[in-house]
């Protein structure tokens, strides 16, 4: 642990931190005005996970949003989480020498050379370890921690709950975990099903399933069909709900059976778990969902924050409020929601 | 000229199936075998004892052998088994997860770097490098341009690079066990069923195109990756190793054919012929992976 976190952790006892996406700056001060202690950014382009058309911050965007943050008392992170491609290095660099100038609190990076750049260049701005760099054990958290010096990790989403917990005790750094959104299934900076069909992938061009490579169509009888460069993901009956042609979300055909091969569409919601995330050590609660709305930040970010604020003030008594779970649930793709690889019997 | 490899088998097959595989790949002018368990700690046919004893019998027939460690790691019995591995004290390691570089450099034992630990620029190569990398197996998905990118900026030849070029991809890795799912069994009470294919599961569009493959936890493509073709152009751009991956049938013959065909015989990789499943090389070319270049 560095000396930074020691005293972090003092200060703040046993804290659930509470991290927020934001695509945008009205996304931003959503996710800040709604009780997020923590919000994560990115620029606008490939150097992060979430580069969709339209979305995240310029550097003059951004130096606004981190101003209207430290007012407030909040931090930003910026996520540089994508692999540096050769051809481009610079790119890769110069988003963190943009980070060290805006003056975010903290840099979530996964690639090793760029971890070594960061340090070496601005070894007082914080490092945390992406959930791209797919560290599930205490052994790859040393290795991060010895070499990089980093601060905190964010685990993947395809540890059980008791697995979190152990991993909990032997981390050589803080812990970050996801709560809720969007679920990927797979280990993530280790999925190439998307270059596999499209040539993109998350981690060299920053995006899954990428909108330019999906096409919508109508069948004569009235089925929709969503493809992805031309592969058939998705087929709809008339009236059924229809969603993103996000891959490993798609119908498709074994052995005879036509089904939800990998995953139904559904969301990670960890509300019920929060007790057990918290004495088990765990430092911050991560929502996923930097695409989404300010709308949608400032409700999940509200639900959070009362449900985090309740888990401390009186955690044998905390309970997965009704109301809360179905406002996630509304938010949700399909609108349905799992404890995902938390809970074994997922698995 | 460049080696041959064949990689870890990433299917689970029977004990004598397996014993009789790389009996026959023993015959085979092949250079190096990674032999190990790469995708599920479940799978016990073999022990990693076992998996040592028989890379002391590839070793005696003149094989480099390597053992492979799982890929991804989950509970602490799992770290268990890759600490074992890269204990060994007789062969070298390949390091699926960084679990076990940390394991390796602690050691100070040089290992060969997988594919899934993710090095995609010269930066990320140096710091493995400096770690005791000695070999490192190219990201799947990066082509050939990229590749010959990185290996321009590192012109002093310290390590090898290896390229997967034959077999079917291994395209993810969950938590998620998709051939207990398919048989509708939960993870913890799976059975083993995945003893029963021998190549995975093939997973088909609703329109009948060959799209993934099922294998236990891996995802992996359903179309075959060759770009055996390319040894020539691998050669020259600096790649020193070229994996063929294995399959039940037609690997040993594989290696053969390439052998062949690197010492000068016309068309031996041809007379292998395609096979049933549809070739790849996309990945190669900069484009979708799926994808079937005419070259």
């Amino acid at each position: 642990m560095t000396t930074d976190s020691v005293a972090d952790t003092e200060a703040h006892g046993h804290a659930l931190e509470l991290v927020c996406p934001a695509g945008s700056l009205p996304a931003l001060q959503a996710a800040v005005d709604n009780g997020a202690d923590t919000v994560y950014t990115g620029l606008r382009d490939r150097t992060n996970a979430r580069h969709f058309p339209g979305l995240n911050f310029t550097p003059d965007k951004l130096r606004r949003g981190v101003a209207y943050a430290h007012r407030r008392g909040r931090r930003v992170l910026m996520a540089i989480n994508t692999y540096a491609q050769p051809r481009g290095w610079r790119q890769w660099t110069d988003a963190v020498d943009q980070a060290a100038h805006l003056g975010v609190d903290g840099i979530i990076l996964a690639d090793a050379g760029l971890l070594d750049y960061a340090m070496r260049t601005y070894p007082s701005l914080s490092r945390h370890l992406s959930v791209q760099a797919s560290a599930t054990s205490a052994e790859a958290l040393r290795f991060y921690h010895e070499l990089f010096g980093i601060r905190r990790a964010v685990l993947p989403r395809v540890l059980s709950l008791a697995q979190v917990s152990r991993l909990a005790a032997d981390a050589p750094v803080e812990l970050e975990v996801f709560g809720f959104g969007s679920l990927c299934i797979m280990a993530e900076g280790r999925c190439l099903l998307s270059s596999y069909a499209t040539g993109d992938s998350p981690n060299t061009a920053g995006a899954c399933s990428p909108a330019a490579h999906v096409r919508w169509s109508e069948s004569d009888d009235g089925q929709l069909e969503s493809r992805l460069n031309g592969v058939l993901i998705d087929r709809f009956e008339p009236g059924e709900r229809a969603g993103y042609p996000t891959l490993c979300k798609g119908r498709f055909n074994v052995g005879g059976q036509t089904g939800h091969i990998l995953e139904e569409p559904t969301s990670l919601n960890s509300l019920e778990i929060l007790p057990q995330l918290q004495t088990s050590g765990i430092r911050a609660i991560k929502l996923e969902g930097r695409q989404r709305s300010p709308g949608y930040i400032a409700a999940v970010t509200r639900v959070w924050r009362q449900a985090i604020d309740r888990c401390l003030s009186d955690p044998e008594g905390y309970r997965a409020d009704a109301t809360a779970n179905a406002t996630l649930s509304g938010f949700s793709e399909g609108s349905q929601t799992t404890l995902g690889a938390y809970h074994r019997s997922w698995q | 000229m460049p080696k041959i490899s064949l990689g870890p088998c990433h299917y689970f097959w029977p004990r004598k199936q397996t014993e009789a595989f790389y009996a026959r790949v023993a015959d085979t002018p092949v250079d190096i075998v990674y032999v190990g368990e790469s995708v599920c700690p479940k799978r016990r046919e073999m022990r990693p004892e076992d998996w040592i004893g028989l890379g002391r019998e590839l070793a005696a027939q003149g094989k480099q052998v390597v053992l492979s460690t799982l890929t991804l790691l989950e509970a602490r019995s799992e770290v268990g088994i890759v600490r074992k591995l890269c204990e060994n004290g007789e062969f070298h390691i390949e390091a699926n997860d960084v679990a076990a570089v940390q394991m390796l450099r602690q050691k100070r034992l040089p290992f060969v770097g997988g594919a899934f630990l993710n090095i995609y620029n010269g930066h990320s190569l140096r710091v493995y490098r400096e770690q005791g990398m000695v070999r490192w197996v190219a990201p799947l998905e990066m082509g050939r341009e990229t590749l010959t990118q990185l290996l321009a900026d590192n012109p002093a030849r310290v390590l090898e690079t290896e390229v997967f070029a034959y077999g079917r991809l291994p395209l993810a890795w969950s938590a998620r066990c998709y051939t207990a799912r398919y048989h509708d069994l939960p993870k913890d009470e799976c059975g083993l069923r995945c003893i029963e294919d021998p190549e995975g599961i093939p997973v088909r569009t609703r329109e009948g195109e060959l799209f993934l493959n099922i294998n236990g936890i891996q995802t992996q493509s359903g179309r075959i990756a060759n770009l055996l073709p390319e040894w020539r152009d691998m050669l020259r751009i600096g790649v020193d190793v070229i994996r063929i991956s294995p399959r039940p049938e037609g690997t040993a013959e594989r290696v053969v054919a390439l052998a062949a065909e690197m010492a000068g015989e016309e068309g031996a990789l041809q007379n292998v012929g395609a096979g049933t499943v549809e070739d790849c090389n996309g990945y190669w070319y900069g484009q979708a992976g799926m994808a079937r270049v005419l070259v």
